[in-house]
């Protein structure tokens, strides 16, 4: 064996076991949220669509900027988030196919039992987070751009609060996923914006209940699109298109109403809806 | 994995998933350290051994290495392996290969710079012996890298420490996907975002007494080799 052939050989082994896993196919990566994969949502549907296709869905949760991101990279087939005007961007930068609204929930104001804003029971985000400001009790920001986030600073901006400028020492911005920002929100007794879904799952609640809810506001839109295969000839766009299909279909739809935590329903189907 | 069950009992009863991210955890570290110690103890024994210009610089810089952050690792891998990088061709990111692949990039400063250590100060002890048997630079290094052997798995099990216990540079590179590069660690960071605080608490016992048993076998495996080798 000459030398050249033993370092190929040398290099294929190598690779081949640094990489047991290239061999697979019927697999697409899926950049989605945080909200998604920790109110079990995707533990929920994702067998069923297994069963029905054969289709191994990997989840890689991140917040939706960088899903997002990581769909403009190629090194996802299908993302699924939550901010519509920054998937419309990147559909129309190219990046994604197609946007396809799939369901929503909505988003809650939590706080401490105690109330230090007296706001709770309110119907109003707007004026709760002026209370809040106005006050200066303790709020917990995402400051990661995921798409709650961003829902939060739109917020503001209803409210005429230009947070960047008038945030004090109260507003805490700790660049961390949703059940980590509640975690924080918990141990410091803070009032923090976080989705529906990931509140009904999460765990330590210490002393935080929900202060705003039913605020047409609040409303919190996901939609699904496929990598364009075009920036990106990686991309599985059949099979991926295979999952968007399916999660827009009336079994889709059924699959995502079906769950509930506690009797209680996390997300509403509305792919018949195109303008959602 | 359900959560309202806590690890212990996960544990006792066999949890399927349970063991499929330990044997994740032990398959990606091990094969990291493994890797590490190819490039790592050949590397540091050469430097132990060779006079050249900037040795001084090279040794401070690995040394300085050991400290690479993991975020920082599991960043530039991840930009690295990603479609739209250098080596995204190979389709590595977000699979065990890209995690296998930081922590090499993370241990072998670790295994290189120690075994340098180390095989300087046996040389310093050998170098007449070794100059009189007239040996070239490989025999050299050979013969000092087999004497070092049990002092060298040392080195292996600070690297393996610094893998087991990372997750900046996995849950980047992994990406964190259930029953497929989520570790223990990653699974730990998970379980603490969900409030699931009990859990992630079971499951870092778990890792500490899998770290602990790692190096109990190491111990005993180096103890019966010195006895077998006199």
């Amino acid at each position: 064996m000459n030398m050249l052939t033993r370092r190929v050989l040398i290099a294929a082994a190598v690779l081949a076991f640094v990489s047991p896993a290239v061999a697979q196919d019927k697999s697409i990566v899926v950049a989605s949220t945080t909200s998604t994969q920790d109110s079990g949502l995707f533990g929920h549907i994702l067998p069923m669509f297994k069963a029905k296709t054969g289709i191994d869905v990997k989840v890689v949760a991140q917040g939706t900027g960088q899903a997002l991101d990581t769909g403009r990279r190629g090194d996802a087939d299908v993302v699924f988030v939550h901010a519509k005007p920054a998937e419309e961007k990147f559909v129309s930068e190219g990046f994604g196919v197609k946007r396809y609204p799939v369901m929503y929930n909505d988003f809650i104001l939590i706080g401490p039992k105690s109330d230090p804003a007296g706001i709770k029971g309110s119907k109003d985000i707007v004026a709760a987070l002026s209370a809040i400001k106005a006050k200066g009790s303790d709020f917990i920001s995402r400051g990661d751009k995921s798409g709650t986030h961003q829902a939060e600073l739109n917020l503001w901006k209803v409210a005429g609060v230009d947070i960047a400028k008038d945030k004090g020492p109260w507003y805490k911005e700790i660049g961390q996923g949703m059940g980590a920002a509640l975690n924080t929100a918990s141990a410091s007794n803070a009032y923090v914006l976080a989705d529906r879904g990931t509140w009904l799952s999460f765990k330590n609640r210490g002393d935080l209940v929900i202060a705003v809810e039913g605020d047409k506001r609040l409303f919190n839109q996901y939609g699904v699109m496929l990598v364009s295969p075009e920036k990106h000839p990686s991309v599985k766009k059949d099979l991926g298109q295979q999952l968007i299909d399916w999660l827009v279909s009336s079994e889709g739809q059924k699959a995502i109403a079906d769950y509930k935590i506690n009797g209680e329903q996390l997300f509403y189907p509305n792919a018949s809806d195109s303008g959602a | 994995m359900p959560n309202d069950v806590s690890a212990l009992q996960l544990v006792l009863s066999s949890d399927p998933a349970l063991f499929a991210i330990v044997r994740l955890s032990l398959y990606v570290s091990l094969s990291a350290v493994a890797l590490a110690a190819l490039i790592g103890i050949p590397l540091g024994a050469w430097i132990a051994l060779t006079n050249f210009r900037g040795r001084q610089g090279v040794i401070v810089l690995l040394n300085a290495l050991m400290g690479l952050p993991p975020v920082v690792v599991g960043l530039a891998v991840y930009l690295a392996l990603s479609r739209s990088g250098p080596l995204g061709s190979f389709g590595l990111l977000f699979t065990p290969g890209a995690m296998i692949v930081a922590q090499t990039v993370l241990v072998t400063p670790i295994i290189a710079a120690l075994t340098r250590q180390t095989i300087e100060d046996l040389w310093i002890e050998y170098r007449d012996e070794l100059t009189a048997m007239n040996l070239g630079p490989v025999g050299r290094v050979a013969t000092l890298i087999w004497d070092a052997r049990f002092s060298l798995v040392t080195a292996l099990l600070a690297g393996f420490g610094r893998a087991a216990a990372e997750v900046g540079a996995i849950i980047i590179v992994g990406g964190n996907i259930e029953g497929f590069t989520r570790t223990m660690t990653t699974a730990i960071a998970l379980e603490t975002s969900k409030g699931d605080l009990p859990l992630a608490v079971g499951l870092g016992l778990v890792l500490i007494g899998i770290v602990i048993a790692v190096n109990a076998l190491a111990w005993t495996a180096r103890r019966a080799g010195e006895r077998l080798a006199g």
